[in-house]
């Protein structure tokens, strides 16, 4: 009795939904902290968990690591809302206005090709090193990318919700704020979601070019000092802000539009 | 109410490759009337209602309500679409009270005839539910109760249980029959089941497909008192069968 008890607590627990993914990142941890302490790999190439939580604390005390995320995020934010802000109204248009979509889909779906990265000896040369190019980058990199989502997300909007609203006497503007923005608000989100991926991308590569501060920096001194240590730590701490984002965004979605769960 | 559709013809595309759709359709619905329009697919039954609605323009003729033509979609005439036509993200109460919240009518006037309506079509428990937590009965329901809450002159109703099993399609057809004789509405609904049309309808207008055009008009005056009763009544029986004869010999051969 009390082992079948046992195993039923045991399969509950294997079958919650993060069970397997963190089993999965220990394994890895794991297995990283055995090879790098059996000796094996140079100590250079791949530094111990423990000598990255050591780097880690280090430029916590010193503040460096708030600062740099800091720097790095206050980029994000800005280049990713200016990409976010305008690709909302324009995405909208092309989606539900079919002269201005032909206008400008061929145009975005050509600069859309075009790698953000390779902007920036423009950027550099137009605006110099400050923060500008920078912001200015993750616009590029994620705006066309954001109009086209949305502007495909209104096109989606059944015909029936919009004819509806006409036949109940809803002219243009209130069809567009009562039934298109709706309708598109989860859609919207998770775009927003995929392409902040994208933002983070950007600001490490424009950081790793040109910068003071910011996680990027910091993993690109770190090579000039082979601190692989350091280089671990950027990363880590990259991808961790990514993820805590990248739940941000979904738990928005799930409380603002729990109708499209 | 007098609504007058007089030789409305409808062709789409343009030159050699366009179609004839509708060709010189003639009726007239009054106030406290009931009209159907029976035909099978391709008789451009649901283009004529778009029209009608204000959705889509003739290419010949004139839709007139009370004298006035048609000419863009309007509160007046309450349409009520075969399915998904409920805002998803919205309550059921909150999908009834759309239209006037449209019209900007003072808030607890919406409150009270969005009660109301509710209560007509008798989901006043489900007022705070979901569209996806109703079934295809009670979301018609619904949509029905938010064309009249906008307090239309006539109900266009476009096939509003062709996506409903049987069983609940004959509830809502009694259902539908008793809100129409308590309101006193015009109302003109599209199908192609003609037991439907027979069963709740004044004057029954039969169309033949390729182009849609109105082959024979029926009128219909028997005692609706028990619908179950009626459904297997002989008379009942006998004018049903004739009509789907008529139905049937408008088919074009099917060429086996």
């Amino acid at each position: 009795m009390p082992r079948s008890d046992a195993a039923r607590q045991a399969s509950r627990c294997l079958n919650h939904p993060w069970t397997l993914g963190v089993a999965g990142v220990v394994l890895v941890l794991l297995l990283w902290a055995l090879v790098s302490n059996s000796g094996v790999v140079d100590r250079l190439f791949l530094p111990t968990p423990q000598a990255v939580l050591k780097a880690g604390q280090d430029q916590w005390t010193s503040g460096m690591l708030v600062r740099d995320a800091l720097a790095s995020i206050q980029r994000v934010f800005l280049g990713f809302a200016l990409s976010a802000g305008l690709a909302l109204p324009i995405g909208i248009a092309m989606g539900s206005n079919a002269v201005i979509c032909r206008l400008l889909e061929p145009l975005m779906g050509l600069v859309r090709y075009m790698p953000a990265p390779a902007f920036i000896p423009l950027l550099i040369i137009y605006f110099g090193l400050e923060e500008l190019p920078k912001v200015l980058l993750i616009f590029i990199g994620t705006f066309f990318f954001n109009a086209l989502m949305i502007m495909d997300a209104v096109k989606f909007v059944p015909h029936e919700l919009v004819e509806t609203a006409r036949t109940l006497g809803g002219r243009q503007l209130a069809i567009l704020v009562r039934v298109v923005a709706p309708y598109i608000a989860p859609q919207v989100l998770d775009t927003y979601r995929i392409n902040m991926a994208s933002a983070w991308n950007l600001v490490i590569v424009a950081e790793l070019v040109a910068a003071t501060e910011g996680l990027g920096k910091r993993i690109s001194l770190a090579q000039r000092f082979l601190r692989t240590d350091e280089i671990f730590l950027g990363l880590i701490v990259i991808g961790m802000i990514g993820l805590l984002i990248d739940l941000g965004f979904r738990a928005l979605m799930r409380r603002s539009c729990a109708w499209a769960n | 109410m007098h609504l007058q559709v007089d030789s409305v013809s409808k062709r789409f595309g343009h030159g050699s490759s366009s179609k004839l759709v509708l060709d010189r359709i003639s009726f007239d619905l009054h106030s406290g009337e009931f009209v159907a329009l029976v035909g099978s697919s391709g008789s451009g039954k649901s283009t004529l209602m778009r029209l009608i609605a204000g959705l889509d323009q003739p290419s010949a003729g004139s839709i007139r309500i009370d004298g006035q033509p048609v000419r863009r979609p309007g509160p007046d005439r309450g349409m009520v679409f075969q399915k998904y036509s409920l805002y998803p993200w919205l309550t059921a109460a909150q999908n009834v009270a759309f239209g006037m919240a449209l019209q900007g009518r003072p808030r607890a006037e919406i409150r009270e005839r969005t009660a109301f309506f509710l209560e007509v079509v008798g989901l006043a428990d489900a007022a705070r539910r979901l569209p996806r937590e109703l079934s295809g009965g009670m979301q018609q329901r619904v949509a029905i109760a938010r064309a009249l809450a906008a307090d239309p002159r006539v109900l266009l109703l476009d096939e509003p249980f062709g996506a409903l099993d049987i069983q609940i399609r004959e509830t809502m057809q009694e259902f539908l029959h008793r809100l129409w004789s308590q309101t006193g509405l015009a109302a003109l609904l599209i199908t192609h089941d003609l037991e439907e049309a027979l069963l709740l309808a004044d004057r029954v207008h039969i169309l033949a497909p390729s182009p849609g055009r109105i082959v024979r008009t029926v009128t219909v005056d028997h005692d609706r008192g028990a619908m179950g009763q009626l459904r297997v009544s002989p008379a009942f029986l006998a004018l049903r069968e004739e009509l789907a004869c008529c139905l049937r010999s408008l088919e074009p051969a099917t060429g086996r």
